[in-house]
């Protein structure tokens, strides 16, 4: 905190922006060129999925917009039959890839997000309750928890997503995909926040203002998640961001495998797959530029998430 | 460092310490196996899967006795725990064989392979480690740590498909699927012995060993470091001891505790990660089974790939456990 002047009226006192552009946070940020770049790229990415309708040239879900006659153009160069010229190339639909990654990236961040979202929820959740109600319902919540961490979480993904599988009608399959998927992701990836949010609910609940509130008579609930839940969201921040990088790759494997987001809505991963059948054949363009935007994606997320982490705990530096 | 104070083996918190873990084991299988027999009661109905278009009432109740599906839910999670204590998995949904069999003949590809990149992660990660440590600050060391850092954070399936590009694609030398010739000692398939199979092995061990090779790299030039820096290595120096002498003898032996632990939770981890590397190269292992099972909703295959794990990583953990409890004297107190 910077500190205010208050008995001198020529002072002007430094505006918001001005105080949150002099914080530690922030200065750190300033500082570190790595945490700089990543935040940029982050950035980019993010906003040419937002706005991905805006930025493509054709929607690949459209198939009146498609012309097989495009098929395998290489970047930069002109169709043989067309004259048309793509900037990353066509795949053999003749769709042109960098519209396809832009969609596909949609899907990816988006899978993503809310995966990260469902753990976090979940996670937050129950290591409130396991650390401020104790007892049974704490082993219970805390034995769950090192139960599926024994098993690495995209093993944990792969068997929800087979099981969710198995309960949809083979109609809807393919629109459930994306929501199995979130699902799936989302429930192997719980564990690290319900350990650490419960870690710092112990200290918070033996901490006077938990005293006090109890005193007063308030709710165990509103105690949780109005009183200590505030406190101990630091660390969820720092879980979250390195969480989202896993949760893209994991989104990302899976897709590749063949068990995540159908060639209907393509990811990432599954333009990864699609590619990877032309690798022998020579057009090497219908895999790379998937697979090089995936990397940046979860590498600037991945690093952000370090710098954060460094940020956010002073401790840890 | 021996502590002449701790409890010697037949100490009864020993005891108690490894019982509870043998209990807790032995809860997290029946719960693994409830979980796999709740496939089978709540995915599909077996029935409909064994009973073809012109089936009557008459029909389906009599296969529900004879299946024991009329059985309460107890009863028959029983019966399933004792067909899968006995290797007795059912018939695949999709293959129309027993699963057992088909596990069976899959295992020795999966188990060559983790053999093969486990024994690669195992030995150029204290190499390097050993390596990166004494020779800290060097360019070579730096590169080395750099492009572990680069291996890290690619993912399984990148690292696989770059290298069939380098290494199939452009240069042509190394096949880019399958296991190549095998030869078969009894029932066991081995890639070993033919050129073609090792040359097979090659770049799928190398996709799925990298990551735990980076691991352990790291974990061994931590610990070197930190090792380095104690009194006892000072004192051997004082005594003139060659540097060969005090590096292999007696920092490294003390920096191998963590890594036979870390090491032993990563053989898990190759399992797991196998079924990406099989992925990519159309291995024909466990794991390629398991996602073609995911794939064609194959619940008898899912269910018994889900058993098998389980129980190789449940008891991993409880070995690791025990010989980690039986290391550090400070765990029981």
């Amino acid at each position: 905190m910077t500190e205010m002047p208050v008995d001198r009226p020529d002072v002007i006192p430094p505006s918001r922006l001005r105080r949150a552009w002099d914080s530690d946070f922030a200065w750190s940020f300033r500082h570190s060129p790595v945490a700089m770049v990543s935040a940029f790229f982050t950035a980019l990415l993010v906003l040419s999925a937002v706005f991905a309708p805006l930025l493509a040239t054709t929607n690949p879900y459209d198939p009146a917009s498609l012309n097989l006659m495009n098929g395998f153009t290489a970047p930069g160069t002109p169709n043989a039959f067309t004259g048309e010229s793509f900037l990353m190339g066509t795949d053999d639909q003749g769709r042109d890839v960098f519209s396809t990654i832009l969609y596909g990236m949609r899907i990816s961040l988006f899978v993503g997000f809310a995966a990260v979202l469902l753990a976090m929820l979940i996670g937050v959740t129950l290591g409130l309750v396991a650390g401020y109600r104790g007892g049974w319902v704490e082993t219970l919540i805390m034995r769950t928890a090192d139960v599926q961490l024994t098993f690495p979480a995209i093993l944990v993904a792969m068997l929800i997503f087979g099981i969710a599988k198995g309960v949809t009608p083979v109609e809807y399959r393919d629109q459930m995909a994306i929501w199995v998927l979130i699902l799936a992701i989302g429930l192997s990836d719980w564990v690290q926040f319900a350990r650490v949010v419960r870690g710092a609910t112990l200290v918070e609940r033996k901490k006077e203002y938990v005293q006090a509130a109890q005193l007063i008579g308030r709710s165990g609930f509103a105690i949780t998640f109005r009183h200590i839940l505030p406190n101990v969201l630091s660390p969820v921040l720092v879980i979250a961001t390195i969480s989202l990088a896993l949760a893209i790759i994991a989104e990302a494997t899976l897709s590749f495998l063949g068990v995540g987001a159908p060639p209907t809505q393509p990811s990432l991963g599954t333009l990864i797959r699609i590619g990877q059948g032309f690798l022998f054949s020579g057009e090497w363009w219908i895999l790379f530029f998937p697979a090089v935007t995936l990397l940046v994606l979860a590498l600037s997320v991945n690093l952000l998430g370090d710098w954060l982490r460094d940020a956010l705990n002073p401790r840890m530096r | 460092m021996l502590d002449l104070a701790s409890p010697a083996p037949h100490d009864p918190r020993m005891i108690s310490f490894i019982l509870r873990r043998v209990f807790q084991s032995i809860l997290v299988l029946l719960i693994v196996g409830l979980v796999a027999f709740s496939m089978f009661t709540f995915v599909g109905d077996p029935i409909d899967n064994m009973l073809g278009q012109e089936r009557t009432d008459a029909d389906i109740a009599r296969l529900r006795a004879q299946l024991g599906l009329d059985q309460p839910f107890p009863v028959q999670y029983f019966r399933f725990l004792e067909n899968a204590v006995q290797g007795n998995f059912g018939i695949s949904y999709r293959q129309g064989r027993p699963v057992a069999d088909i596990l069976l003949e899959r295992a020795p590809a999966t188990l060559e392979l983790a053999f093969v990149s486990g024994f690669l992660a195992i030995f150029f990660g204290i190499v390097l480690g050993v390596f990166t440590a004494l020779r800290r600050g060097t360019v070579a060391a730096n590169a080395v740590m750099t492009i572990s850092l680069i291996g890290v954070s690619l993912p399984t399936f990148l690292i696989g498909i770059l290298l069939i590009y380098v290494f199939s694609v452009e240069l042509d030398l190394l096949p880019s699927f399958g296991r190549g010739d095998t030869v078969n000692l009894g029932w066991w398939s081995t890639g070993f012995l033919t050129w073609s199979g090792l040359k097979a092995l090659i770049l799928p061990s190398i996709t799925l060993g990298l990551y735990q090779m980076t691991l352990i790299m790291r974990l061994v030039r931590t610990e070197m470091l930190e090792v380095l820096r104690q009194d006892y290595i000072r004192f051997a120096r004082a005594r003139g001891l060659r540097d060969r002498a005090i590096h292999f003898r007696h920092a490294l032996k003390n920096t191998l505790v963590p890594v036979i632990t870390v090491t032993g939770l990563q053989l898990g981890s190759i399992i797991a990660f196998a079924i990406i590397t099989e992925t990519v190269f159309q291995w024909p292992g466990v794991g390629l089974l398991f996602i073609n099972a995911i794939q064609f909703v194959d619940i008898p295959v899912m269910a018994a790939y889900l058993m098998l794990i389980s129980v190789m990583f449940v008891a991993i953990n409880l070995i690791v456990d025990l010989l980690y409890f039986a290391i550090d004297p400070r765990l029981r107190t």
